[in-house]
């Protein structure tokens, strides 16, 4: 049984068996799976890992299986967003990493659950229903990308790929006891990426292990012309997988383990920075005085790019249609059925935010506190190397816990957005369980340095257990 | 003579111009050649607007905007980003257009036009770049379709849109402000104004001090200066009778020439402009000298270097440089003939029976119209001939020679015509003694009948003064 | 504070039609938010500018080269409401 293999225990496994093989028993895994973390599981799957046994594939990803997130364009593959209104919409296109990990011989098994059009922390929002954590079927994956973090927990894909926006890899991440990367802004192409809030969000890698991740990044990373915004870099990221952290200047920002904050998480986090202490790190507290902003100027921001980017849903051209006597209520309509109740208000809100007379009050004031919110960290950043917090304040809560309060929601995610507001990278992976329920600790590093992040979180990977725990409820 | 402007008429322009010279839309690689085609086959996923598309600016469209702006005597910015400029309309894919908003790529130019008297300028605000809607056919009428019909193929094409001061005080010189204006783009090959849907023009009037007035889309220079006419009387009678012209948006009906209201629910807007996060700024301020280096002789200098290098009047230079195509046409026959005989049988003649035939300078050879010069100026045929052979050709074909000798244009030789005024003096002794005796008609008798003689192929200037010639010459009674 | 009558007209612009019913409810819930919001009012902002992209990046240009574009049956594959190769919609007004 495949399950949660890594890469190379899949490549040895389709080396003495088959490419078939493996993505047969992921896909036979994903038949009996409760999680009801995929969206769409292809049926294209297993002919075209036949196919690459046949015919051979030296790619870096040859015959390995891998999830994608349903807001990602996969050509011929149904793409919604977890939302009504992409009913029925089939991409004619490729997103370019879809492009990258067919390259490199990758087997799609299908797309993933998330928050609808990824505004949330919980998977709840989703027109499939919520998808449930592996760990406990009461509570929630976390989102957005909760699908993409359960299928991996759960052993339903070794490999898949999110969206972070706010914290939707890492918050998913962390309360299914995986790791997830989101990568500095521009790393990797957001062509195909479908938009939430485009200036502050990457797709990210999630795996079972530190060194996936990075085997990942070498695949989907790089400049891709399509995308403006995509910068040119020419990291090797498995370059960076060296277990030694000596030397290493760790700061510990005293904002990141605010009020709400749970003890036994708090707890796991020290004793991981204590242990790269020991590994010959220092740590040393440093303060991110806006960080208490960051999350309303994060909303903001996103709330009134999402409410621009979701304008072209109107009926017309793809997805949901309900009539009208006229376009405009044709729209209206389409957009009052398609749309669940939080992107409803998102989209109000971001109109709201940025209509005259209020652009100022809200998106223009946003984007200010966000320069503040940069600066703290590249302050912080002229001493230390990495940054590291509890990529969540709790574990994973319950089901329902939160879906009628969204500002409560929203405050889950104060560690998370700062990050993005910032565009620098930042990595979450397992460092301990309360009750059972995985906790995620989040290393922060500077702009295009993912090889710092990586290699902490390599090294502590590799002088810990966490990572090897599986979820008892789907073994 | 000074034009007192009674109606204190203002009108200010919004020209939307197409850049369809482009071989690209302007954030994809679509091609901008889809005027014949079939409906939606020009399209990709960015100028679709599907999910998860990303624009990349086409930076030959930068390059050509610069070239506009400089043309029209701008300002180029130093640094700027698109806006999305957010409303809802089918034509519209993603629900906003990509447009300059703060920092428009040119700004504070000027052009100068012949106006109701004399030279005018005409302040030129701003020159910005944005992405062209779809187009929508109705079923019907607007209000009362039964559908609506989109096709994408022009969604995302390269416009620059132009915007002047209030500085025309008729219809007549916004006209001519526009015929300039196509004439310094297709100066710079930025332009082809002979395309459906190239050019489209919003104009601002307002008169006596009043509020002004936006009439929208209006798709050809002379319905600007149609709308405009309509428009400075509607408002005019409007106050008149009491009324107060307010702020307001009209739509032009092209065919009953009237301009209508369309205030409605959908037409209130709140833009909510921000920078478009999917395209990074442009810093192309030093790249001015470069593009300034690109631009050709423009309409104002070539008239200026007809003038001095060739000789002709002002208004051969003008008449010969509105048109790039003319211009061009004029300097090859200028090399092969007498430049003075060319202008004024290209500016006279040829442009004439071209606009009368609403027909391009394309339609004529070069060598045809230096052919028909050297006949006329070589005395070989009629003047009256050379224009028969130019339409001729431009109705039915065929070339100069085969024209004379079809038509039996040559003027018939000077022996002949001597011939002939003999004879009619001759036979003619009465008109003779009429004639010296002080009766001037008669000798337009003789002229008549040495005329007649020679079938017409002798003219009649030629053939008087060789009569009087031949009268001073006889011996007195 | 955003009133009922800001909400339907905000639904407006947004293309979201909102029942008399629901305008309640969303002002009460919008409300909420905004008023977290305010708490960037305390925030001095004097001479801080916006920060619209966090990665330093200028001129990136694509050459004007033309690329395949889709075919129509592709174009239209998303939706049944077309007509003679146009996608089809209600009147405009």
């Amino acid at each position: 049984m495949a399950g949660w293999a890594n890469i190379s225990q899949l490549k040895e496994k389709i080396a003495q068996g088959s490419a078939e093989e493996v993505t047969a028993s992921y896909l036979e895994r994903i038949k009996k799976s409760r999680t009801n973390a995929y969206t769409t599981v292809w049926e294209g799957a297993v002919e075209k890992a036949r196919e690459i046994d046949e015919q051979g594939h030296n790619g870096p990803l040859a015959g390995i299986p891998i999830a994608i997130k349903d807001n990602i364009s996969t050509r011929g593959i149904s793409t919604t967003c977890s939302s009504k209104i992409l009913q029925g919409y089939v991409p004619p296109y490729d997103a370019h990493i879809v492009e990258r990990l067919k390259d490199a011989g990758a087997i799609i098994l299908g797309k993933t659950n998330m928050d609808e059009f990824a505004m949330g922390t919980s998977t709840e929002s989703s027109c499939y229903g919520p998808t449930l954590n592996p760990w406990d079927m009461e509570r929630v994956p976390g989102g957005s990308s909760g699908g993409s973090a359960a299928v991996v927990a759960a052993g339903e894909a070794p490999l898949s790929v999110g969206s972070d926006t706010g914290g939707s890899v890492r918050c998913p991440a962390a309360f299914c006891g995986v790791v997830g990367l989101k990568p500095t802004y521009g790393t990797i192409s957001r062509y195909g990426l479908i938009s939430y809030a485009n200036s502050l969000e990457q797709i990210g890698p999630l795996a079972t292990c530190v060194s996936d991740i990075a085997a990942l990044m070498d695949v989907i990373g790089g400049h891709d012309a399509r995308d403006s915004t995509s910068v040119k870099t020419e990291s090797v990221y498995k370059d960076a997988l060296v277990d030694d952290v000596s030397g290493l200047r760790i700061g510990v920002p005293a904002e990141y383990f605010g009020a709400g904050i749970d003890p036994a998480v708090e707890n796991s986090v020290w004793d991981a920075i204590q242990l790269f202490e020991e590994l010959g790190a220092s740590w040393e507290q440093v303060s991110l005085p806006h960080t208490s902003y960051a999350l309303a100027a994060y909303y903001i921001i996103a709330m009134s790019e999402a409410s621009s980017n979701l304008a072209r849903f109107d009926g017309t051209r793809y997805g949901y249609r309900k009539e009208g006597e006229n376009w405009h209520v044709m729209a209206s309509r389409t957009r009052a059925e398609g749309f669940g109740a939080e992107v409803k208000r998102r989209i109000l809100l971001g109109t709201y935010a940025l209509s005259a007379g209020y652009h100022d009050k809200y998106y223009l004031k946003a984007l200010k506190v966000r320069t503040l919110v940069k600066q703290d960290f590249e302050q912080a950043f002229r001493e230390f190397d990495c940054l590291m917090t509890p990529t969540m304040p709790t574990p994973a809560f319950k089901l329902r816990e939160k879906v009628e309060d969204p500002l409560a929601l929203y405050l889950a995610d104060v560690n998370t957005v700062p990050i993005n507001l910032a565009g620098v990278p930042s990595i979450s992976l397992p460092c301990g369980f309360t009750d059972g329920l995985p906790i995620g600790l989040q290393i922060i590093g500077k702009h295009f340095d993912e090889a710092t992040v990586l290699r902490a979180a390599y090294s502590f990977e590799q002088n810990t257990e966490h990572h090897t725990r599986r979820p008892a409820e789907v073994a | 003579m000074v034009y007192e402007n009674p109606d204190g008429v203002k009108i200010g322009l919004e020209i939307h111009v197409q850049l369809n010279k482009l071989n690209t839309k302007l954030f994809c690689g679509c091609s901008t050649d889809y005027h014949n085609a079939e409906p939606n086959t020009h399209v990709c996923p960015v100028c679709l607007g599907l999910p998860g598309s990303l624009p990349v600016l086409n930076k030959r469209a930068v390059e050509f905007a610069m070239k506009v702006g400089l043309a029209l005597n701008c300002n180029i910015v130093e640094q700027t980003q698109f806006h999305r400029k957010n409303y809802y309309y089918p034509d519209l894919p993603k629900g906003f257009q990509t447009t300059q908003y703060d920092y428009p790529i040119a700004s504070r130019g000027k052009v100068v036009i012949d106006g109701e008297d004399g030279e005018r300028i005409i302040r030129i605000t701003r020159a910005h770049m944005e992405e062209d809607p779809g187009k929508l056919l109705h079923m019907g009428s607007i209000e009362k379709s039964k559908g609506t019909l989109i096709n994408y193929n022009r969604s995302g094409m390269a416009l620059i849109e132009i915007v002047t001061e209030p500085d025309m005080r008729s219809p007549k010189e916004a006209r001519r402000f526009l015929d300039k204006l196509r004439s310094i783009l297709e100066y710079l090959d930025v332009f082809n104004g002979d395309l459906e849907g190239a050019m489209r023009v919003d104009a601002n009037i307002s008169v006596m001090g009043g509020d002004r007035v936006e009439v929208k889309n209006i798709s050809s220079h002379k319905g600007v200066e149609k709308a405009a006419l309509y428009e400075i009387m509607r408002q005019k009678n409007f106050v008149r009778r009491g009324g107060k012209v307010v702020l307001e948006t009209r739509h032009f009906d092209e065919q009953r020439g009237v301009t209508l209201s369309m205030r409605s629910k959908e037409e209130e807007h709140d833009y909510r402009y921000f920078p478009e996060p999917d395209l990074v700024p442009m810093r192309v301020a030093d790249r001015v000298p470069e593009v300034i280096k690109t631009l050709p002789e423009l309409p104002d200098a070539k008239r200026e270097r007809f003038t001095s290098q060739y000789g002709m009047a002002d208004m051969h230079a003008k008449a010969l440089t509105s048109d790039i195509k003319v211009a061009n046409f004029y300097e090859h026959v200028a090399l092969k003939v007498d430049p003075g005989a060319a202008a004024v049988w290209i500016a006279d003649v040829l442009k004439g029976e071209l606009n009368y035939r609403d027909i391009s300078v394309d339609a004529f050879k070069v060598e045809d119209m230096a052919e028909i010069i050297e006949l006329v100026t070589g005395n070989k045929i009629t003047e009256r001939s050379g224009v028969e052979i130019i339409r001729t050709i431009l109705d039915n074909g065929g070339t100069p020679a085969a024209v004379v000798k079809e038509k039996g244009l040559i003027k018939v030789e000077d022996d002949i015509v001597t011939k002939a005024v003999t004879e009619a003096l001759a036979e003619n002794p009465e008109a003779l003694q009429d004639y010296l005796g002080g009766k001037e008609k008669s000798l337009n008798f003789l002229v008549g009948q040495v005329m007649k003689k020679t079938a017409g192929r002798s003219d009649a200037r030629t053939t008087r003064e060789m009569l009087l010639e031949r009268i001073s010459e006889l011996p007195p009674k | 504070m955003i009133t009922k009558e800001e909400v339907e007209h905000v639904g407006w612009l947004a293309r979201i039609e909102i029942h008399e019913s629901e305008a309640q409810d969303y002002a009460e819930k919008l409300n909420a938010v905004l008023d977290y919001f305010g708490q960037l009012d305390e925030v001095d902002t004097e001479n801080v500018p916006p920060t619209y992209h966090v990665a330093d990046i200028v001129n990136v240009f694509r050459e004007d080269v033309v690329r395949p574009s889709m075919p129509q049956e592709e174009v239209l594959a998303n939706t049944g409401k077309k007509q003679e190769g146009n996608f089809l919609a209600p009147r405009i007004m």
